[in-house]
């Protein structure tokens, strides 16, 4: 069971889509490949696009939160949309929705960004 | 169905196990019929348990191994996910939520509380430089129950 990790720039924006299962295995390609694009694309704010995420560990968790101080440091945002309940579940428990806000889909996601930047 | 069913799986510490570890143990426990949020718990649990039997345990080395026990009896799994590997100093500061020893590599320190919370029993035993062995249970409330 392996990841695949989707970018797409929008504007100032970096949607990175996540594909397969999140643990720590898979963790070190999302760190990576995000904190490149962050960098590179000079992206000022993030979107989690989770649909296809089928399974997450706390290792994901990790791997999320060191991308969001990363963006935070930048004065950046992050958003998470399409959040399945497994993974839901895990944001909820650790507490992670009261530092990214939850929108249902991409579009709202970005709609939300627009307003703040 | 109320005598034991029992499994044994015995592998290197290496992190590609970890997808294959929580795979396996979903399968055994499938002939209960559980729900896809109880077969989702069981997975994230042991991919928690197995994750820190390698990292923490192993310090990341393949050459130790990392062994699953699990069994049935009746509508109940038990789990007993070990380690031979550097044991815990601090079992009380190592339970607390975000608590992590290895902050360096981006851990959330959540592993111990999401094993508290997706099951119904919790155990953990461990001596420094003697391994850890993280004991767990829960009762899988078959979807056959809802016909009965």
């Amino acid at each position: 069971m392996s990841l695949q990790v989707e970018l797409e720039h929008y504007r100032d924006v970096l949607i990175v889509r996540l594909k397969g299962e999140l643990d720590h295995h898979t963790a070190d390609i999302v760190r990576f490949k995000m904190e490149e694009a962050i960098l590179r694309g000079n992206s000022a704010h993030v979107i989690l696009s989770l649909k296809d995420l089928l399974f997450m560990d706390s290792s994901g968790l990790g791997v999320i939160l060191g991308r969001y101080k990363q963006l935070k440091a930048r004065d950046g945002k992050m958003v998470v949309c399409d959040v399945n309940p497994g993974v839901y579940r895990l944001f909820e428990l650790s507490g992670l929705f009261k530092i990214l806000p939850i929108h249902e889909n991409e579009r709202s996601a970005l709609t939300s960004l627009e307003v703040v930047s | 169905m109320s005598a034991s069913n029992e499994m044994r799986l015995a592998f290197s510490a290496r992190s590609e196990n970890e997808a294959f570890a929580r795979i396996t143990v979903a399968a055994f426990v499938s002939q209960l019929d559980p729900t896809m949020e109880e077969l989702n718990d069981l997975k994230t649990v042991v991919s928690e348990a197995v994750t820190n039997a390698i990292i923490h345990g192993y310090d990341s080395d393949p050459a130790g191994m990392v062994t699953i026990e699990a069994s049935i009896v009746g509508d109940t799994v038990s789990l007993v996910i070990k380690d031979s590997g550097n044991g815990i100093e601090d079992l009380e500061l190592a339970r607390q939520p975000l608590f992590t020893s290895k902050p360096e590599l981006e851990r959330s320190g959540m592993g111990f509380t999401i094993m508290e919370n997706f099951m119904d029993g919790f155990e953990v035993i461990s001596e420094p430089g003697n391994g850890t062995s993280i004991a767990m249970t829960k009762r899988i409330e078959s979807k056959k129950a809802l016909f009965n």
